[in-house]
């Protein structure tokens, strides 16, 4: 059912973890849904340092936090508020239909992640 | 990269003996068991010997063996054909909230047409009680239908004593033995029920072939309606290979069910005896006492990580296995059975069903258990609720 991207990424995921001295962090979904996906920022000068994630859910939505983790290291942080579930998507070269509200909730995540920062320093 | 082969429940491999037996109706004994000539009169001795070797297996008669497309045919005939039947006697039936689909959204679909289901609940490990039975049956439960032996967490039911209470109340018995056929050695006639379905893959047959045993003297609604096949109660054209086929592969498996189960069990035993030991934070589902348990079922539910994620990754390792959890069919709907029995939701999401036959052997056992344990530790560092 999955793209052998998609089963790669999930094999191999990129920056799983915590960020150690993170500033931003963002928790979406719900473990009676069976996803939960959580991510961690270092934020400096309105630039996203490090980010890592860590994920309760099936491989569609491993392979899409890792992919969205990966696509906002180094953006700013309205150029990462712009990430769209779609460009995620294009990234891992499709997700099957079912599976589309996974790369949702890693754009959710990290626009909680934001919104969580921009709180503590408003 | 050796494959791993751990979902005996989903389906099994022809046995050698089966397939031997199904070739030349694939071929030079062609006929139609129902033409009259000598093609014909061929294929019609190959159907017999299937219906006289079923009938044998279970314990019935030649003529209570009827033949399906499959175990879902079966279970749809069975409580569909009953209901109609007996409808103006009464409209209430039972069954169980663990049942197959195949009974499940069957009564499901009787309810839109005016039948009253009750759903009995089970406990902990899967069983249905006798007496919860008892006090649900009602003046007018003409049908009552449970499952023999669960397909996701094996728990084997009492027949037998479910039954008797179906029956002291007036009402028909109908069990689901799909997974139980050619793992537990019974007879119909002493477990007493009016009716059974069984699927001939599940036994090392071939698939896309089933049986239903009626009782002699019961009357039930057709289903397939058509020609004069099966006594004029079951249309179309007979899968002869198939019926073959399955015959062929539960007289097999019957031959040597004491051996093969007591090795099996010895697989599944080791399995959930390491994983029960190398890992924490799990549930082992299903009945405890290995005497009520099918002999290849072991499910467990790991905490913290999610079942498709576990599945995959065993699959990548050369593992087939099947996860408890729905989602990789499509829906977000953890197993109805472990919520039944009382996993919490969460913790169902994670859970996997492996399913031994006996074709596996202890190296792969040990494979299995080492890869699951490196998977369940990557997953859980992986995973946001797991804290350690």
């Amino acid at each position: 059912m999955y793209n052998d991207k998609v089963m790669e990424v999930f094999k191999n995921p990129q920056h799983m973890g915590e960020v150690e001295n993170y500033n931003a962090i963002g928790t979406v979904g719900n473990e009676v849904c069976g996803d939960i996906m959580q991510i961690t920022m270092l934020i400096e000068d309105n630039v996203i340092k490090d980010a890592k994630f860590k994920t309760f859910g099936c491989a569609a939505a491993v392979a899409s936090s890792s992919t969205a983790t990966g696509m906002i290291i180094g953006k700013t942080v309205d150029e990462a508020l712009k990430l769209t579930n779609k460009q995620v998507i294009e990234e891992l070269e499709g997700l099957p239909p079912q599976k589309i509200h996974c790369s949702v909730l890693a754009e959710d995540a990290i626009r909680e992640a934001i919104e969580n920062y921009q709180q503590k320093n408003k | 990269m050796e494959k791993i082969y751990l979902d005996h429940a989903a389906t099994t491999p022809l046995s050698e003996k089966a397939f031997e037996a199904m070739k030349p109706y694939f071929t030079e004994v062609f006929g139609n068991p129902n033409s009259q000539h000598v093609y014909g009169r061929e294929g019609a001795k190959g159907v017999s010997y299937a219906r006289e070797t079923m009938a044998k297996a279970i314990g019935a008669k030649t003529n209570e063996v009827y033949f399906t497309s499959c175990g879902t045919e079966a279970d749809n005939w069975a409580v569909k054909g009953a209901a109609l039947a007996l409808k103006e006697k009464g409209k209430h039936i039972i069954t169980s909230v663990i049942e197959h689909p195949a009974v499940y959204t069957t009564c499901k679909q009787l309810e839109k047409y005016g039948f009253e289901v009750t759903y009995l609940p089970v406990d902990g490990e899967g069983f249905v009680s006798v007496n919860a039975l008892e006090e649900a049956m009602r003046d007018d439960t003409v049908l009552v239908s449970i499952m023999f032996a669960n397909n996701e967490i094996g728990t084997v039911e009492p027949i037998k004593e479910l039954c008797e209470a179906a029956h002291k109340h007036g009402a028909l018995f109908h069990t689901d033995a799909v997974q139980a056929t050619g793992a537990v050695h019974y007879n119909v006639k002493e477990l007493g029920v009016d009716m059974l379905s069984l699927s001939g893959h599940k036994f090392y047959g071939p698939k896309g072939v089933g049986a239903l045993y009626i009782r002699n003297g019961l009357s039930i609604e057709k289903f397939m309606t058509g020609g004069e096949q099966e006594r004029a109660h079951r249309g179309g054209t007979t899968n002869v290979p198939g019926v073959v086929g399955m015959a062929a592969a539960l007289d097999d498996a019957i031959s040597t069910i004491e051996k093969d189960n007591a090795y099996v069990s010895s697989l599944r035993d080791r399995f959930v005896q390491r994983v029960l030991n190398e890992i924490d934070d799990i549930l082992y589902n299903g009945a405890k006492d290995a005497q009520k348990r099918l002999p290849n079922n072991a499910n467990f539910s790991f905490r913290y990580i999610e079942g498709e994620s576990i599945l995959f990754s065993l699959d990548l390792a050369g593992i087939s296995a099947s996860s408890g959890s729905a989602c990789s069919s499509g829906s977000l709907e953890p197993s109805r059975t472990l919520l039944s029995i009382g996993v919490p939701v969460g913790t169902a999401h994670g859970s996997i069903r492996f399913t031994f036959g006996k074709h596996n052997t202890m190296e792969q056992v040990d494979y299995t258990a080492d890869r699951l344990v490196e998977i369940v530790a990557r997953l859980r560092a992986m995973s946001p609720l797991y804290k350690k």
